[in-house]
């Protein structure tokens, strides 16, 4: 292996798992904001109790979170300093804009939102989680918006002079249909992973609440209406999927061929080819593929929302065509990883659909269920979003190989870059030394955190947070108790 | 002023925030575990005043630090790119050590256990000692410069680029000053026992800390200084030994605001020394990057000048007004029991 090979097996490592943490920041923020509007607007200890403890989980996750960002934000020019050096000027500006619009306002009123619960007013305090609530999401975008650069360069021209690619509008970077199509759909996936965790966490107390005849109250009061609110939201999220996905995807048959096609294993340019379910074949060789479950009518539907009459190129005819524009080069993505992520991605939403469809059956007027299967059920749909995140980043990311900056088709030809010219000239004993690094930390970090959030959903909500009413502390006190401490 | 002198003004400032609200953090990570020891009342309950003194707002310092790196990025690539992959490795133990510490200062409460608290503590400890120390070798072998190429790399980077006696000093500078601002913070910040520990610590620091920024202070000024650099030497070394005195004095609130001008100053007196660079080379000066070959386009510029010019103002006010919001005196006493699970489930 070369330097090439392990800088881009350590972004993809740290990236994964950075996104691991992400979505459910993102989309459990809102949702705790919700939450403790709920119990501001209707006095119910319930939701109080409820903000507390997922509070508590969502603060687990955002530290590890924060951990793994802070090498994402440097790992650029230590390990594609020549990327960084090419398109700097274009892709620093919104990860600046991040870190000023965005990281700022989280971390500050993150701060004030869990040592505040005494020292705030309490509508100040829940103006606290709100804030935090849009500033994760505004991180989402800017950060997106960079990434969608790379997928579909917009508002940059090559500098023939310096050698780089100038930013010539900043609106149309911020504005490009690539990036506002990517974070709507990378949103409806956090909320998504969010609901899911909310309803599928709570569903797992609430049938546990049956074999502990304390915990009866906390079912009919917490459990139930977290795991409604949770489906409700995990339903809604996957329509979100369903449409944000469908325009991204027509959009990626214009502006990035190439990957749709390996998406599909589609070898040869075909008219009113059938979706694949399902092939076998030595799937790097595009030709060995045979197609075993095919299905009529979707492809064109997804590519040009019509049925038929729609040519879509192939993996083989696009690569000749690349050769002719871009000089001589292998410019397929691996084709095994882009279709089965692609398929991953799409299926794993039906896990969770089927778990919020059959929830909010089993909570209908008023009841408490007691199915196990039902609790088992929970626990599986759980980590599926997690795993349906990661299968659709890998999908967007692997499926741009080889380029770091894809050329757009319509936009300045010279703004384009492969991995190959983007990487740093360290050794690549160095890089090794980092990837073995990085994997053994987030993987020891990665247990702690899964046995955290695990031990603290086993202990569900604590009756220390059974407090209707944190109690304010006058300010003038010398020595009040802090209402939390590290 | 041009846009890139701005950018370059700019950097700075962020790093100046970072060191000034990140030196006390560090300050405050490094001495937790030995303040613990030393106080007479219950060391768990002490630790846990000294950690938070800086609870509610360690995250938000650490920001400063990321939007510098993203400043650095959007003004600076070839600054950005240089500078990062050739200092990969103290790069590297820098982001390490500051992972440990985010999840340490995080979970450390989460769990009601003696030996969880400990390993905690050293991710605390390693992530505040590491960095106060390379940080300053960091920024030293920059003031130093390295060998850049022609192409704006640096190719054949030698161990005594990065280690010598100069960078070594910076590091041990930095490390000592964010001791003794961490302390000054810490005296100010607590009450009872812990602030009196606190004031005992500071004035133990005086002395080291003194000797050695001011000796790296006159180094960089003689080997890499301007004439105007100067003053801000002769103020930094002024702010010391007024917060000497003010430490000796226990008026904490006049050491941190000397102790913040002493960071600031040796913020100012790095970066006043690098200017119009941004990496000396030390094959050929005309292989230099500076601010004006190293810099992203005018167009850039103008449009991160606004959004700096909109959002910079923002951000102080609300972070003034969380310090504002939590200015009371920690004490042990204030600190209110565990409440982390054990390690295993009580059934």
């Amino acid at each position: 292996m070369d330097a090439l090979d392990v800088s881009r097996w350590q972004f993809g490592t740290t990236t994964v798992y950075h996104f691991i943490l992400v979505p459910l920041t993102i989309g459990l923020a809102p949702l705790i904001a919700a939450m403790q509007t709920a119990w501001i607007v209707t006095g119910n200890p319930a939701w109080y109790r409820l903000t507390r403890f997922f509070g508590k989980l969502f603060l687990i996750n955002f530290a590890l979170g924060v951990a793994t960002g802070i090498v994402q934000e440097f790992q650029f020019g230590m390990n594609w300093s020549e990327y960084s050096r090419f398109v700097g000027d274009i892709f620093g500006a919104p990860l600046a804009f991040e870190g000023l619009i965005a990281f700022f306002f989280e971390s500050t009123f993150l701060g004030l939102w869990i040592f505040g619960w005494t020292r705030l007013p309490r509508l100040v305090h829940l103006a606290c989680i709100w804030i935090v609530a849009f500033a994760v999401n505004a991180s989402a975008f800017f950060i997106i918006a960079a990434n969608s650069f790379m997928q579909h360069p917009v508002g940059a021209k090559y500098n023939p002079e310096t050698g780089r690619a100038e930013l010539v509008d900043f609106v149309a970077l911020l504005t490009n249909n690539t990036a506002i199509w990517a974070f709507l759909h990378a949103v409806a996936g956090a909320f998504l992973t969010a609901g899911v965790f909310v309803a599928a966490v709570s569903a797992w107390l609430m049938v546990r609440s049956h074999k502990r005849p304390d915990e009866s109250a906390e079912a009919r009061s917490m459990y139930r209406p977290a795991t409604i609110a949770g489906s409700l939201v995990a339903l809604v999220a996957a329509g979100g999927l369903f449409f944000t996905g469908d325009f991204q995807g027509k959009l990626m048959f214009v502006q990035q061929p190439m990957k749709m096609a390996s998406a599909e294993s589609l070898c040869h340019t075909e008219t009113d080819p059938d979706f694949s379910i399902l092939t076998v074949g030595t799937h790097n060789n595009c030709d060995s593929v045979t197609h075993l479950i095919e299905v009529p009518y979707v492809l064109p539907f997804l590519a040009e929302s019509r049925f038929s009459g729609v040519t879509l190129e192939g993996v083989n005819d696009l690569q000749q065509s690349y050769e002719q524009k871009f000089g001589p080069g292998d410019y397929r993505p691996n084709l095994f990883v882009t279709y089965w992520a692609f398929r991953a991605m799409i299926g794993l939403l039906l896990v969770p659909v089927a778990f919020a469809l059959a929830a909010l059956w089993l909570t209908r007027r008023g009841r408490i269920p007691d199915q196990r299967w039902f609790s088992r059920f929970a626990l599986i749909t759980l980590p599926t979003p997690f795993l349906a995140n990661s299968a659709g980043w890998i999908f967007t990311e692997m499926g741009r190989q080889p380029w770091v900056v894809v050329p757009n088709p319509t936009g300045d030809q010279l703004v384009r870059m492969t991995v190959q010219e983007g990487v740093s000239g360290h050794s690549a004993g160095m890089v090794v030394l980092s990837l073995s690094i990085f994997t053994l930390l987030y993987g020891a970090l990665g247990v702690i955190w899964f046995w955290l959030l695990r031990r603290y959903v086993v202990e569900g909500p604590l009756e220390h947070d059974s407090e209707p009413v944190p109690p304010r502390a006058p300010d003038d006190e010398d020595v009040a108790p802090l209402s939390f401490a590290y | 002023m041009g846009l890139q002198q701005i950018w370059f003004v700019i950097v700075a400032v962020l790093f100046l925030g970072f060191f000034v609200l990140e030196g006390f953090d560090f300050g405050v990570g490094m001495v937790m575990a030995w303040l613990g020891r030393i106080g007479k009342g219950d060391n768990e309950t002490h630790r846990r005043a000294v950690l938070n003194t800086i609870g509610p707002v360690w995250d938000g310092n650490e920001v400063w630090l990321i939007t510098a790196g993203g400043a650095m990025f959007a003004a600076f690539p070839h600054w950005y790119a240089t500078v990062f992959s050739t200092l990969y490795l103290p790069l590297l133990v820098i982001l390490l050590s500051m992972i440990a510490r985010v999840v340490a200062i995080e979970w450390r409460g989460k769990i009601d256990d003696p030996k969880w608290r400990r390993w905690c503590d050293i991710g605390i400890a390693a992530g505040s000692w590491l960095p106060a120390i390379l940080w300053g070798v960091a920024f030293a072998v920059l003031v130093n410069g390295l060998p850049v190429g022609p192409d704006k790399n640096v190719a054949d980077l030698a161990v005594s680029d990065v280690l010598n006696p100069y960078t070594l000093l910076g590091g041990l500078a930095t490390c000592s000053l964010f001791l003794f601002h961490g302390a000054v913070f810490l005296a100010l910040k607590s009450g009872g026992a812990v602030r009196s520990d606190a004031v005992g610590l500071a004035r133990t620091l005086c002395v080291p800390a003194t000797v050695l920024v001011a000796a790296f202070g006159v180094w960089t000024q003689l080997a890499h200084g301007k004439s105007w650099t100067w003053a801000v030497l002769a103020i930094a070394v002024v702010a010391q030994l007024a917060a000497v005195a003010a430490a000796r004095a226990a008026r904490e609130g006049w050491a941190f605001l000397a102790t913040t001008i002493v960071v600031a100053a040796a913020v100012t007196l790095l970066f006043g020394s690098l200017y119009p660079n941004l990496v000396p080379s030390t094959i050929d000066p005309a292989y230099d990057l500076t601010i004006y070959n190293g810099s992203s386009s005018p167009y850039t510029l103008k449009v991160m000048t606004w959004a700096a010019a909109i959002f910079t103002p923002i951000v102080l006010i609300y972070q003034g007004w969380t310090y504002w919001v939590f200015r009371k005196r920690v004490f042990a006493e204030s600190i209110p029991t565990s409440v982390g699970l054990p390690l295993r489930r009580v059934p």
